[in-house]
């Protein structure tokens, strides 16, 4: 039988444009960023990424991507577990409020972590009569690179823990398993790989994050300089291929980002097909 | 016990960990999400009424509003007809890099924003790839709102084709077999047929697009060129405020943009509630 669309001219021309414009509008950039990167030799790239500024960038990048995602982790399983396993009133307010980092302006989150935890903000003052400094500092990179990136776990969880319902873990409960034995050998097994797109979903917006950190970061080159506010400021001052060499990484991790979850969609597609 | 003593005593949470996760949950959505919004008003109390009205309606202020808006929903409607375009090909048509095309929808997510920013700046400058080709012919991208609108619809783009997606997919056949027997052309059946279906869903994607670019900064800041009045983003009048200590300022213009972002997040909410529910005869 006959589809809509199904017309060989019509198939083909709506196929075409979307490869031409897909090609135009999302590949052309992706090739952009490595052949400027590039674009001096490989010498001048290396140079440009291993020296003192650079690896100092990708050092503090890690360190924060690598205590964001636990706090992640632990927040996305608590909330994912409450809202599909229990329901309270104020379970769909939860669920809302969850929502508020996406709906947020970086720059806005970045400014409402600055006026409390900065030196004029309520707590901030606080903690600076005890000599604390939050902002201007990795903690406040920290702190808000967690802002904006705690939905991701939660979100990948709760659709997923939704559709498989809880009689798995009831009957655990109901034979007798404690609540750490069934969420370890139950839950876990059935929702690894959400959690594990989750967590790289965490770990390339934790990575990436400019707006929010910008403001937060006193930019002390070689202090408080995460990766991509090092390409932002290699790129203010005209050196566009150390900036590039420096997004090349970034643009690395994303591809990478891409193909795990190329990879666990495969995965779960052939799971399917085997049910 | 009687059937009300039953459900009161909790029988349907036969599972344990509803403390600890409640408890961690509301704790860390307190501290994390709701308790920094108080330092936003912190800051507010300390201007009156009037102070606040002049900092937000101040004309370069105002400006800024206007321009990101307007590029935002440029963006928006360009992404709503590309985002179809490519969900319909991705779900209707088998080809030769269907798979790699597919992947490619999460590139603008997975991309740090920054390294979008430089990289789209660097192509429609004058002598990048893009801008030589285009600016010959009268086409100026870089330094101008077409630049903002074109790095808001390069990020948010995959809004609209990942919300579409899932409801093409979810289409049965017969839907479409129906119409083209009964003797539709493709453009009648694909209007009266597929779109009463997919609106609601390319209403949301636009709308989440939308509420993105109204917000986006890092990919824009680079290719906008940053002129007062002209080509100034409201996130980047924020920013500009901070830079000069001034923090009331930035203050004012936070709480305008944070309000706009989280009614219309809440709109798009109860809307796909709405339409999610009645489509999925039920859970949402």
């Amino acid at each position: 039988m006959r589809r809509i669309g199904d017309a060989p001219a019509v198939r083909r021309l709506l196929i075409g444009a979307a490869l031409l414009l897909s090609a135009l509008f999302l590949l052309l950039p992706l090739v952009a960023i490595f052949a400027q990167a590039f674009s001096q030799g490989v010498m001048v790239f290396w140079a440009n990424v291993s020296n003192t500024f650079t690896l100092h960038a990708i050092g503090l990048t890690l360190v924060i991507a690598l205590l964001t995602i636990p706090v992640c982790l632990v927040f996305g399983v608590a909330l994912a577990w409450l809202v599909t396993r229990f329901s309270f009133p104020g379970r769909r307010i939860l669920q809302t409020l969850i929502d508020i980092p996406f709906a947020v302006s970086p720059v806005v989150a970045g400014l409402i972590y600055l006026l409390l935890y900065g030196r004029n903000g309520w707590i901030g003052s606080w903690l600076d009569t005890h000599d604390i400094q939050l902002m201007f500092a990795w903690p406040g990179i920290l702190m808000v690179t967690i802002f904006v990136t705690c939905p991701f776990v939660a979100r990948e969880l709760i659709p997923l823990m939704q559709a498989q319902g809880s009689r798995e873990e009831e009957a655990a409960v109901t034979l007798g398993a404690g609540g750490w034995t069934t969420f370890r050998r139950v839950t876990l097994p059935n929702i690894r790989w959400a959690l594990l797109y989750g967590i790289i979903l965490t770990n390339a917006r934790a990575v990436g994050e400019f707006g929010a950190v910008s403001v937060v970061a006193g930019a002390i080159r070689g202090k408080t300089n995460t990766l991509p506010l090092h390409l932002e400021q290699l790129y203010q001052d005209y050196n566009a291929v150390g900036a590039f060499a420096s997004a090349a990484l970034l643009a690395l991790i994303a591809l990478l980002t891409l193909a795990a979850k190329a990879g666990l969609e495969w995965r779960a597609a052939r799971q399917e097909a085997f049910l | 016990m009687s059937q009300l003593a039953l459900w009161r005593s909790g029988s349907a949470r036969v599972l344990p960990g509803f403390g600890l996760s409640m408890g961690i949950s509301v704790l860390f959505i307190s501290l994390v999400l709701l308790l920094p919004i108080t330092g936003l008003f912190g800051q507010l109390a300390g201007l009156s009424l009037a102070e606040y009205w002049a900092i937000i309606t101040e004309g370069r202020v105002v400006a800024s509003y206007m321009v990101t808006i307007g590029a935002a929903a440029v963006a928006a409607l360009v992404n709503a007809v590309f985002g179809l375009l490519l969900a319909w090909v991705l779900v209707r048509y088998e080809f030769p890099g269907k798979r790699l095309l597919d992947a490619l929808m999460d590139l603008p997510f997975a991309l740090p924003t920054a390294v979008a920013g430089i990289t789209l700046a660097t192509l429609y400058a004058g002598n990048g790839w893009m801008g030589s080709l285009l600016e010959p012919l009268g086409f100026q991208v870089a330094y101008t709102w077409v630049g903002i609108a074109l790095a808001m619809a390069f990020t948010s783009i995959p809004f609209v084709v990942r919300t579409v997606q899932p409801v093409l997919e979810d289409l049965p056949a017969e839907v479409d077999e129906a119409a083209m027997s009964l003797g539709a052309t493709d453009g009648v059946a694909f209007r009266r047929v597929i779109m009463p279906h997919l609106w609601p869903a390319l209403v949301t994607g636009t709308g989440l697009a939308f509420v993105r670019s109204l917000g986006e900064f890092g990919a824009i800041i680079f290719i906008a060129g940053n002129m007062p009045y002209e080509t100034e983003i409201t996130a980047l009048m924020i920013f500009v405020k901070l830079q000069e200590y001034d923090y009331a300022g930035a203050s004012a213009i936070a709480s305008v943009v944070l309000f706009v972002s989280l009614a219309l997040l809440l709109a798009i909410n109860i809307w796909q509630g709405r339409f999610v529910r009645r489509l999925h005869g039920g859970k949402g």
